[in-house]
C-alpha cells in the first residue's frame, strides 16, 4: 500500500511539472505560468503536516530544477519549496478550516516561494534577475496561483486525504 | 478534519535536512561550472521529462488547433505546406536581405550563398516554455539526438532566428531564445555590414527587444535597418545570415563608448510552435531533413 500511496503520488508531481510546462505556455499571463508543484505541495501542507509537504516540496522543486527547459541552478526551486511546505505546514491548524484561510495560505506561499527563488537568483547571478523584472513577476505569480486555487487545491486535498496512512486517520 | 489533532512541534530535523540537501545541490551546481555533476543527472530527469512533455503535448495540442480544423481537413497536408512555406520564405528572407546584396558584391558571393542557403534544417515543435517565474527563457522541442539535434546549434522558424540548443536528450532538447538575458548573439547590420553584440531583455510577448552594441563607435545604424547573425566558426553556436530583426531606436550617450540600439525581433516569441535546427547537411536524423535541393538550384539562376 505504502508503495501505490509514493507511486500516486509521484505521478501527481510529475504530472503537475510537466503541466505547468506544457499546457499553461499557452494560457501564461505575460509569461507567467501557475506554479502547480507549489499548489500541490501546499494542500500537502494543509493536509499532512510539514514533514511531509517539506519533503514533497524538495522533491518537486527539484523535478522543476532538472527537467527540461529549465536552464537555472539545480536546487533553487527545491530549496524555496521546502521552505513552503514547511511554512504552510505549520500554519495548517488555521488554514485547513475555511476556504479563505486557504486561499491566503496559498496566496502567501506563492508569494514566499516565488521571492525565495527570485532572491536565490539575485545572490547566485544565476541569471542576473533584475528587481524590477521580480516586482512585475511575484504578483503576476500569486495572482494567478490563487485564480486556480479553488479549482486545485481542493481536488488535490481531497487526493492526499484519501492517500493518508489509515492509522494516522482523524 | 472534524477533530483537531493534539499540536506538537514538527521536527525540526527534517527541515534542516532537507535545506542542507539544497544548499549541497546548489553548491555543487554552482561551483562544477561546465562540467557540474548535476549534469548527468540532469540529463537522466530530461530523459524521463522529455517524452511526458512531449506526451503531453500531444494530447494537447489537437484541442489547441481546433479552430484550424474548421479551415483545414488535413493535419498532415497542413503540416507540409507549413514546412514547404518555412523553408520557402526563409530562402527569400536569406536572399532578398541587403546581406546577401553586399557580399554578392563584394565577389564573395558564390561561396556566402552556397553557405548561406545550404543549410540543412531539422524540423521540430515546441513542447513547453519555462515559465516567467524562473526568470530564464527556454522551451523545449520534441528533437534531440536522435534526430541529431545536438548543443550549439541554431534554432530558426520562417521569421527568423529563435535561439540555440543548450542541452539535448535522445527525444527532446532544450533552447535558450535570444530574448534570454544570458543571451549573446553576434549581429550584422545590413545596410553598413557594421558587427555589433545582441542582447535579450527577458521579455517574451509583442514587446520583446533586444539591445544592440555596435563595435565600431563611429558607426550609425538607421532605423528599419535589417540585423543578421554574424555567424561563428563551424556555425556553432550560430550559422550566418540568418535574419533577427529590425532597428527600431537607436540610442547613444558621450559616456558609452558605442551606440545602443533597440531591435525588434522578427520571430514572436510568445508562439512559437513549428521550428527549424540548423544542422549538418550529411546529418544522420531519425526524421525528415530539409535540405537545401531544388530551390538552391532556382535561386542560383535567378541571381
Amino acid at each position: 500500500m505504502a508503495a501505490v500511496r509514493a507511486l500516486v503520488t509521484a505521478l501527481v508531481l510529475v504530472l503537475a511539472v510537466a503541466l505547468q510546462a506544457v499546457v499553461f505556455s499557452y494560457f501564461s499571463i505575460g509569461g507567467v505560468v501557475p506554479n502547480l508543484a507549489l499548489l500541490v505541495v501546499v494542500a500537502a501542507a494543509l493536509v499532512r503536516g510539514p514533514e511531509f509537504a517539506a519533503v514533497l516540496g524538495f522533491l518537486g522543486g527539484l523535478a522543476i530544477d532538472l527537467a527540461p527547459p529549465a536552464d537555472h541552478v539545480a536546487g533553487r526551486w527545491a530549496l524555496a519549496l521546502v521552505v513552503v511546505g514547511y511554512l504552510a505546514g505549520r500554519v495548517r491548524h488555521d488554514a485547513g478550516s475555511s476556504a479563505v484561510a486557504a486561499v491566503v495560505t496559498v496566496a502567501a506561499s506563492s508569494f514566499v516561494g516565488t521571492s525565495v527563488f527570485a532572491l536565490s537568483g539575485m545572490l547566485l547571478d544565476d541569471p542576473s534577475v533584475p528587481a524590477a523584472e521580480a516586482l512585475r513577476v511575484i504578483p503576476l505569480a500569486v495572482l494567478y496561483d490563487v485564480l486556480l486555487t479553488p479549482f486545485v487545491l481542493p481536488v488535490l486535498m481531497r487526493l492526499f486525504r484519501r492517500l493518508r496512512p489509515h492509522r494516522m486517520a482523524y | 478534519m472534524a477533530m483537531p489533532s493534539p499540536r506538537r512541534r514538527p521536527s525540526r530535523t527534517v527541515l534542516v535536512l532537507l535545506l542542507l540537501a539544497c544548499f549541497t545541490i546548489i553548491t555543487l551546481d554552482v561551483r562544477g561550472g561546465e562540467d557540474s555533476p548535476v549534469d548527468p543527472v540532469r540529463a537522466a530527469v530530461g530523459e524521463v521529462f522529455g517524452p511526458v512533455e512531449s506526451g503531453t503535448a500531444a494530447v494537447v495540442r489537437p484541442f489547441r488547433a481546433v479552430p484550424e480544423f474548421f479551415h483545414t481537413t488535413g493535419g498532415l497536408r497542413n503540416d507540409v505546406a507549413r514546412l514547404e512555406a518555412e523553408n520557402a520564405t526563409l530562402r527569400g528572407q536569406l536572399a532578398t536581405t541587403d546581406v546577401a546584396r553586399n557580399r554578392a558584391a563584394e565577389l564573395d558571393g558564390l561561396l556566402s550563398s552556397s553557405r548561406q542557403t545550404g543549410y540543412a534544417l531539422v524540423p521540430a515543435r515546441v513542447v513547453a516554455m519555462g515559465p516567467a517565474q524562473s526568470f530564464s527563457r527556454t522551451v523545449t522541442i520534441d528533437a534531440g539526438t536522435s534526430s541529431g539535434v545536438h548543443p550549439d546549434m541554431t534554432v530558426l522558424n520562417n521569421d527568423g532566428l529563435v535561439g540555440r540548443v543548450i542541452r539535448a536528450g535522445r527525444g527532446t532538447a532544450t533552447v535558450l531564445l535570444v530574448v534570454d538575458q544570458e543571451s549573446v548573439v553576434g549581429g550584422r547590420l545590413g545596410s553598413n555590414m557594421e558587427v555589433g553584440f545582441l542582447r535579450g531583455r527577458g521579455d517574451l510577448g509583442g514587446d520583446a527587444r533586444l539591445d544592440l552594441d555596435l563595435v565600431d563607435t563611429s558607426a550609425t545604424p538607421g532605423k528599419g535597418d535589417v540585423l543578421v547573425t554574424w555567424g561563428s566558426k563551424h556555425g556553432a553556436p550560430y550559422v550566418a545570415g540568418v535574419p533577427i530583426g529590425t532597428v527600431q531606436a537607436i540610442y547613444s550617450s558621450p559616456r558609452q563608448l558605442s551606440k545602443r540600439a533597440v531591435i525588434q525581433p522578427f520571430v514572436d516569441f510568445s508562439s512559437l510552435d513549428l521550428v527549424g535546427v540548423v544542422v549538418d547537411r550529411s546529418a544522420a536524423s531519425d526524421r525528415a531533413v530539409i535540405r537545401a535541393g531544388r530551390l538552391d538550384s532556382a535561386k542560383a539562376g535567378t541571381r
